[in-house]
């Protein structure tokens, strides 16, 4: 029977693994560059909350994450065609299996700021990201 | 604990019938828009459904664990108290999630949406559990088989995880819009992670007891799994945010932890082919076994298509679309959902094994239900999902969504017809379960039961 008693060993392997997991969990939580490339204005962070409330995640995508019965609104502010505007003549019209909502002008506002300040950190889909051969794709951030 | 553990069951079979009817709700949300749109609209329908299946999972490994300390390990329960308290945390948080969605008082980060003050009983009741079970098995046992590190593993990070989600409700984490999203998605992947080590641990439990074979518990290869699967939970999410422009370096780790389980799928061929030439000795008529084979089944497919769409060109295509859903029920149902079916027949047999020989033919019957609707299910999301990427990359710019909603209607029509196909099946299964097993043994003398049908198989 090939049994494995090197209960140390496995102590220490675990071990090893957890202190790799804190250092790495640190160097995440204080976040460098592009990580924190932008800061969400007073606006922006209630625009989240209402974003959050009102669960617009189920159904939308923001960097293609989310429910899919919607469309990805990560680019919407900056896409020909759409834009502030756009955004806000859809928030209270409850088309299609969009709940109707009941946003102040102010609350619709707040959307806008959030999804601008979104839009302002990168792209998604990224149409101009760059294939490598080993399989990964390099993509640009809006700063760059 | 081990009354409780099968309390844990039966809620637990509770929420499958009840989540699996949520979602198939939610499908039929997909097909006609209006449907309940005024009461319980897609964005309060997907949380009922995505919390309640996850606590099927959740709730039925928990309930597995109780019981196989106590009833199978022979090891002295931990004080009644903390086991007691954590199931009725439990059921309370349950009906306050509950009552959150359906009121709309939400926090709304995907997976989470529900009330964030809810979280910290929900914490509680996790570290209740770390404290039953580390309790009893610290001192009882010395030489941890595999699923003990894997249970034990389970709870501490998800505890970890679970805490990690909400860091949101701090400004310095929130302020940050990709900080503050690489941090929520890392703290998915992981906790999906930390399930996976409960229901993975048990999976290996009821193999090692059908086999009898002591390799399965604590060879060298199990535990080089295991870490592997460690590593994984830590530094594996960010394939989920291959896109999302955080740090690069973090992603790419990411890209070649994932392509570690490739060994994973190596190692499930090497079984395969061991098995064809030693055809497995009792076992093979256990219930059990079928459910067990079906979830290496699918354990092979999903971690193949999951292998796949981590590779980042491939990603690129897929990120975005039903194609993730696919992988993400695929999983849920195809690998835990089985194994924890194979696991609770495993307790029923055990418990009153006369009484499932009876319904064995039903039992058979929703297992190949469950497989076949399954496969339909599951290709009707990945017809859904290819034409979403085929739009989003060739003609998004130009055609509006609701022209691409109209294009993919039949296979959403699929999809919906197929899902309630498995929620029949699934709904069958929990009902023989509870009814034949559980039920019974929670409700009149478990012993009595236990002690006449003792290793039939
Ligand atoms: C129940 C699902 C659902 C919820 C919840 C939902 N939406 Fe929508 N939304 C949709 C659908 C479906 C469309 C596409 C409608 C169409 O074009 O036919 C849409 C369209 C939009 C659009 C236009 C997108 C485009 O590219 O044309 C915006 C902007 C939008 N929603 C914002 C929001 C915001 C903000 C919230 C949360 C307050 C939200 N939605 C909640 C389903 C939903
Ligand atoms: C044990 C049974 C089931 C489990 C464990 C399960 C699990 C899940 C999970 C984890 C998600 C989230 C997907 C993601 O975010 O990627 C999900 C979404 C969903 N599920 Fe299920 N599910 C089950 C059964 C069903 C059934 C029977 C149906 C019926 C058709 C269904 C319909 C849906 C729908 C419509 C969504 C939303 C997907 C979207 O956002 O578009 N599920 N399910």
């Amino acid at each position: 029977m090939q049994t494995f008693n090197n209960i140390t060993g496995n102590r220490l392997v675990i071990a090893i693994l957890v202190c790799i997991f804190i250092i790495y969990n640190i160097i995440i939580y204080k976040g460098t560059q592009p990580l924190t490339a932008e800061k969400l204005s007073d606006d922006a962070l209630a625009g989240q909350l209402l974003y959050q409330k009102n669960n617009c995640t189920a159904c939308h995508q923001l960097y293609g994450l989310g429910g899919y019965l919607g469309p990805d609104l990560t680019n919407i502010i900056s896409t020909k065609g759409k834009g502030p505007e756009y955004v806000k003549a859809f928030l209270n019209s409850g088309i299609k299996s969009m709940p109707r909502f009941h946003f102040s002008e102010k609350q619709k506002d707040a959307i806008v700021a959030y999804l601008r300040e979104v839009d302002k950190t990168g792209h998604f889909p990224d149409y101009n990201a760059r294939m490598h051969p080993t399989g990964w794709v390099e993509i640009k951030t809006k700063s760059e | 604990m081990k009354k409780y553990g099968l309390l844990f069951i039966s809620l637990s079979l509770g929420a499958l019938i009840l989540g699996a009817f949520f979602g198939v709700l939610a499908a039929v949300q997909y097909v006609f828009p209006d449907f309940l749109k005024e009461v319980i609209a897609f964005n309060k329908m997907r949380p009922f459904h995505v919390s309640t299946v996850l606590a099927w999972i959740i709730l039925s490994s928990t309930g597995g664990i109780y019981f196989y300390l106590q009833e199978e390990l022979k090891l002295k329960p931990s004080a009644s108290w903390t086991y007691k308290t954590h199931f009725w945390i439990f059921v309370i948080c349950a009906i306050a999630i509950y009552v959150s969605y359906f009121t709309g008082q939400m926090g709304g980060r995907e997976y989470l949406e529900f009330f964030p003050l809810i979280t910290i009983p929900v914490l509680a009741g996790w570290a209740l559990f770390g404290i039953s079970y580390f309790k009893t098995t610290f001192k009882q046992v010395t030489n941890w088989p595999v699923y003990l590190w894997m249970w034990g593993t389970g709870i501490v990070f998800m505890i970890y995880h679970l805490t990690e989600a909400h860091l949101w409700l701090f400004p310095y984490f929130r302020e940050y819009f990709i900080r503050d999203f690489s941090i929520q998605w890392k703290s998915y992947g992981s906790f999906v992670g930390s399930w996976n080590m409960l229901v993975y641990g048990t999976l290996i439990f009821v193999m090692h007891r059908l086999s009898h074979d002591e390799t399965v518990a604590r060879g060298k290869k199990t535990f080089f799994f295991y870490f592997l699967g460690l590593t994984n939970l830590m530094l594996g999410w960010a394939h989920h945010t291959y896109f999302v422009p955080m740090a690069t370096w973090v992603r790419f780790l990411a890209y070649l932890v994932s392509m570690t389980e490739w060994l994973v799928l190596l190692n499930i061929i090497h079984g395969w082919s061991k098995n064809f030439k030693k055809k497995e000795k009792s076992s093979i008529h256990h219930p059990a076994y079928s459910f067990v084979m079906a979830a290496d089944y699918w354990i092979f497919i999903n971690v193949f298509i999951a292998l796949l769409i981590s590779i980042p060109f491939i990603n690129y295509y897929t990120h975005g679309t039903r194609i993730t859903v696919m992988h993400s029920m695929g999983t849920t149902i195809g690998i835990n959902t089985n194994i924890l079916f194979a696991s609770l027949i495993y307790i029923s047999v055990y418990l009153n094994g006369d009484r499932i020989q009876k319904v064995i033919k039903q039992l058979r019957i929703g297992f190949w239900l469950m497989q076949s609707f399954l496969l339909l299910f599951l290709i009707s999301l990945l017809w859904s999902g290819i034409k979403r990427s085929i739009w989003m990359y060739s003609q998004g710019e130009y055609l509006p969504f609701s022209v691409l909603h109209e294009e993919i209607k039949p296979a959403l029509i699929s999809f919906l017809i197929s899902g309630f196909g498995l929620f029949i099946a699934l709904a069958l299964i929990a009902w023989l379960l509870f009814r034949n097993g559980i039920y019974l043994a929670v409700y009149k003398q478990a012993g009595e039961a236990s002690n006449r049908s003792k290793n039939r198989w």
